[in-house]
């Protein structure tokens, strides 16, 4: 407990926009096969200090085969409610889930270069008191840490369905949990929100044997994947609304709602459309009378391809689809940005227009049947995928594994884990920082990030920035 | 002379512990200034205000008005000063000793400010804090009375814990809601994370000082 509010809450985004830009960045380093203990790695973003683009400090995990994904704090700018009651809380912990072995560690990273274990939540406890599995995305919230998980009980998962479960913000216990009517909701991806509004959305992956040991074909040119969004009476933990946005809009992944609470809308990610292979990106937005709505407002179309240069699961389309696996909007809700892992792309939209957004920047590395250099003429595996903004949305930075047996189906001749970091122009236009280049310790991949102080896809403001 | 002299030290308290409810952010006033922003209307900041101040006033009579009729037992009156005075610093102690916040409130949406500032006081003892105050007032003024009927000192003690209720969250609205306003036009959010100190302590130790203020000053 702090005597006044961690000088790293903001009450709003554009208070967050001016703070000091950061200096060290945390990012997950997984061992695909499970043969080494996974990591959290500390990488010296500050372009001032000699050791920038390295990394500075690496905590290694002490059990094999957690396959760290996603991560989050413990507590963000959403303290600075009076609601929250926590406004004294530190941003000190991070909260790392193992998504294939249910096990959540909690890192105290206060001194980030001596970044510790404090507490390890063993599978057994999830299991025993969420009946959920394979813990995922992570968001500091009203009444503690909200966890979303993509199975449910039992050995494969598919024993109810998968849903949040809350931890306790000060002493991390597992408190049980989050819905109490679902409606609808069978599968888990994302979730976010909007505090002040008071509602939550969520999306769906697949379960776990639709992806644990690779994409399932099958499934996917079915449409079994998660194809619908769910809207949720956040502080009721009642499903109020699903929009199906089509089945054959598989893999509704990443909520992005608009960071400022005034605003009523967000975005979220389509991996593939299964009629045409384009990526795509929906706009959904609350309505007068509080009901939902959402529509297609970006799509991204496939490459063609000799199949010969594909791997065998795209070899019969002769095509490379984007993949849209992972979207980030900027703190001032101006830019979005949209990894295409598979064409090895990251597009910048300006979406002031949420309903309308504009293609105003590009990078091309990576990539299926592309393998574009990183300008500094080494290697980008695969293609780019987890995206972190900086605060003030003038650096992103990605990095480029999805999950470890999809980059083997995808990608079957890649192996490795770099992260990039490229500068944001003026008036949009990204270009790739040639000095910032990490290559992650041999064996490692790497998976999302989080920067020092909060980032894009952290912290939930609870007041306007106007 | 003393009894006018109290009596007068007594209701600047109650004035006192408004002003130090109200400018609390932890009591609400951000809140306002949030529903003024999220609209666009400075009404809305007023009308966020009132919710907060209408749920205050509740929960500060809802604590004063059981005492009310317990001082019908007019021979008591002392016992039920120090009964107070133990509970006021039993709250006090326990908020010592547990630091952590009801989760409960937490599940109120923060459309229903009314009841989020009804629990929030009564959660953190807020009204329990002008029960000693209260009965003070109410000694002050009895002793003068002497051997009053019961129903008119019933009605003499009802109209004192109104108006202590009332002047409390009318001092509590007046400087959260100029705070608020200053906020909102001038000061800007950024002194909500620079100009707010965690008072957990000194709230508990706040409750604990008024307890024990009372029990010395009990006759």
């Amino acid at each position: 407990m702090n005597l006044r509010p961690d000088p790293t809450f903001h009450a709003t985004p554009k208070l967050a926009m001016e703070a000091p830009a950061e200096t060290l960045a945390f990012t997950l380093m997984l061992s695909p096969d499970g043969s080494q203990p996974d990591g959290l790695a500390v990488v010296d973003v500050d372009p001032k200090s000699d050791s920038y683009g390295e990394i500075v400090h690496q905590l290694i995990m002490p059990n094999k085969g957690d396959e760290f994904h996603h991560f989050g704090w413990n507590a963000c700018s959403s303290s600075l409610s009076p609601l929250s009651g926590h406004a004294f809380l530190e941003r000190r912990y991070l909260i790392i889930p193992g998504i294939r072995s249910s096990r959540i560690y909690v890192i105290d990273v206060k001194e980030p270069l001596k970044a510790k274990i404090h507490k390890i939540i063993e599978p057994e406890e999830v299991f025993a008191k969420t009946g959920y599995s394979r813990p995922h995305t992570i968001h500091c919230g009203p009444e503690g840490i909200y966890v979303s998980t993509l199975g449910g009980g039992g050995e494969d998962g598919t024993d109810g369905p998968p849903g949040i479960f809350i931890m306790d913000c000060e002493t991390f216990e597992i408190l049980g949990r989050y819905e109490m009517d679902r409606g609808e909701q069978d599968k888990h991806y994302d979730f976010w929100w909007n505090l002040p509004r008071d509602y939550m959305v969520s999306s769906e992956w697949g379960l776990p044997p639709q992806f644990e040991n690779g994409i399932v074909a099958e499934d996917l040119l079915s449409n079994k994947y998660g194809h619908k969004i769910h809207f949720w009476n956040l502080r009721e933990r009642k499903n109020v609304q699903t929009i199906d946005l089509g089945a054959n809009h598989q893999m509704a992944l990443e909520i992005r709602p608009a960071h400022d609470p005034s605003k009523d809308y967000g975005f979220c990610g389509v991996v593939v459309d299964t009629t045409n292979l384009q990526g795509a990106i929906f706009t959904w937005w609350q309505k007068e009378d509080g009901t939902f709505e959402a529509k297609k407002t970006i799509t991204i179309d496939p490459r063609p391809e000799k199949a010969e240069n594909l791997p065998p699961l795209l070899q019969g389309f002769e095509a490379v689809p984007p993949l849209v696996t992972d979207i980030d909007l900027s703190l001032d809700d101006k830019y979005l940005y949209v990894a295409c892992w598979g064409q090895g792309e990251m597009h910048q939209y300006d979406v002031s227009d949420p309903m309308n957004p504009k293609l105003v920047g590009k990078v091309e590395v990576g990539g299926i049947a592309r393998a574009a250099k990183h300008p500094n003429g080494k290697e980008f595996v695969y293609g780019p995928q987890m995206v972190e903004i900086s605060r003030d949305g003038k650096r992103v930075y990605w990095t480029n594994s999805l999950y470890s047996t999809w980059d083997d189906q995808f990608y079957p001749d890649d192996e490795g884990g770099q992260m990039v970091m490229a500068n944001v122009g003026e008036n949009g236009g990204l270009e790739l920082d040639k000095d910032f280049y990490v290559d992650f310790p041999k064996g490692y991949r790497s998976h999302q990030i989080r920067l020092e102080g909060g980032d894009c896809s952290t912290d939930s403001f609870c007041y306007p920035s106007v | 002379m003393g009894d006018v002299a109290s009596a007068t030290a007594l209701w600047w308290a109650v004035v006192v512990s408004g002003i130090y409810h109200g400018v609390n952010p932890g009591m609400g006033w951000p809140l306002a200034v949030s529903a003024a922003l999220m609209e666009r209307r400075r009404g809305s900041f007023f009308r966020a205000l009132a919710a907060l101040a209408g749920g205050h006033l509740l929960s500060v009579m809802s604590v004063l008005l059981p005492f009310t009729v317990l001082l019908v037992l007019v021979e008591w009156q002392r016992e039920i000063q120090i009964g107070a005075a133990c509970l006021v610093i039993a709250l006090g102690l326990y908020l010592l000793v547990n630091r952590r916040h009801p989760r409960f409130l937490a599940r109120i949406p923060p459309s229903r400010l009314a009841l989020w500032s009804f629990l929030a006081a009564i959660a953190h003892g807020a009204g329990l804090m002008l029960v000693p105050i209260y009965l003070g007032i109410c000694q002050t003024i009895a002793t003068d009375a002497g051997h009053a009927a019961a129903d008119s000192l019933i009605g003499g003690n009802i109209t004192i814990a109104v108006t202590v209720a009332v002047v409390h969250t009318a001092s509590m609205t007046v400087s959260g809601g100029a705070l608020g306003l200053a906020v909102y036009h001038w000061m800007g959010l950024k002194f909500l994370s620079k100009g707010w100190f965690n008072l957990d302590l000194v709230w508990a130790l706040s409750l604990v000082l008024v307890g024990g203020v009372a029990l010395l000053t009990v006759h």
